[in-house]
């Protein structure tokens, strides 16, 4: 196989899918492993004493490492595909923010309300 | 004039225009794409399934008694550094080189077989401890949420061994190198699912 040959069978298979480069991946991992490694180590070793706000600062950083994932190692943009690949990942992460906070706050309220002994039910319309 | 004359006298032609051939496999990475969105949401309704039933112990094992974090630490380097070499088989791919792409295919399958290895031995562990996943809802949407993560790793090793069989017969083909860039995605996949898991289950569950 030539490399005319090589180069017009990617273009043909793949209409401007982004390519990773070794530089890419590599940054790709060094940014992964120290986004990984410092929630592991805030929980490891309690540094920060409110949970709540540490619960809020390793999902920060889940959230940034799941994006550095998939603009390193997914090759997300939104040329590749015409477009089509980003429109579907916006319309799932609607979906999974609707489904998880949807779940999440409905079985909340519902918990909380359904509190034997909470209300009495004489009192309730 | 002459020329208007003779159009003149011919019918008008009209062409539907046919729509132009498209190289085979030219929509499977798009395809593909749609099938780890739909995948993604299955994943979305299991952690929806945790975060609402994860508090509920039944006076059973909460995971402060179960998790080993430092087990959760090797499990997630293992995940991570077969995304990096799988990484590298597409690059050595690129150059079309089949031997260093197969070895660095191994070296993946192996990441992934030692991190299925651990999560097997972690989850032995817990039930032997009497952590079944019918002790609580809690454990049933832990075993449930994690064991379905597995189960994909345990098919993108599957897949790998069928994809270097492959590779091993018939060298870098298009259809091969198509094949392995879905599995490319798939198993890059996989590590974003577990960056969740990790985060929501594990250490979410060591804070609460």
């Amino acid at each position: 196989m030539s490399a005319h040959d090589h180069a017009e069978g990617h273009a043909d298979v793949h209409g401007g899918a982004a390519h990773g480069s070794f530089r890419g991946y590599l940054t790709g991992f060094l940014l992964s492993v120290i986004l990984t490694a410092i929630p592991f180590w805030l929980v490891m070793t309690g540094a920060i004493d409110d949970k709540q706000v540490a619960a809020i600062v390793i999902m920060a950083f889940a959230v940034v490492q799941i994006v550095v994932h998939m603009i390193f190692f997914l090759h997300m943009n939104t040329a590749s595909e015409g477009g089509w690949s980003m429109l579907a990942l916006i319309f799932t992460l609607i979906l999974v923010v609707i489904v998880l906070t949807g779940s999440l706050w409905v079985m909340y309220h519902l918990n909380a309300n359904m509190m034997p002994g909470l209300h009495d039910m004489r009192e309730m319309p | 004039m002459a020329s208007t004359a003779i159009t003149a006298g011919t019918e008008p032609v009209f062409h539907l225009e046919e729509e132009h051939a498209h190289a085979e496999g030219g929509s499977t990475m798009l395809g593909f794409w749609l099938y780890l969105m739909s995948d993604c949401l299955i994943f979305a309704m299991l952690f929806a399934a945790y975060g609402v039933l994860g508090g509920n112990y039944a006076a059973g094992p909460a995971p402060k008694d179960l998790f080993d974090l430092d087990l959760v630490a090797v499990n997630t380097a293992m995940l991570l550094f077969s995304s990096i070499t799988y990484g590298f088989a597409m690059l050595t791919m690129d150059k079309g080189r089949v031997a260093a792409t197969q070895a660095w295919l191994a070296v993946t399958g192996l990441f992934g077989l030692a991190f299925l290895s651990i999560e097997l031995y972690e989850f032995s562990h817990m039930i032997h401890e009497g952590a079944t996943p019918q002790r609580s809802a809690f454990l049933s949407s832990f075993f449930t949420l994690v064991g379905t993560h597995g189960l994909h790793v345990t098919f993108g090793i599957v897949w790998l061994v069928t994809l270097m069989t492959q590779v091993a017969r018939f060298g870098l083909i298009e259809a091969n190198r198509r094949r392995l860039m879905c599995l490319s995605m798939f198993w890059h996949f996989l590590d974003v699912v577990w960056i969740g898991v990790f985060t929501f289950v594990y250490l979410m569950g060591m804070l609460r």
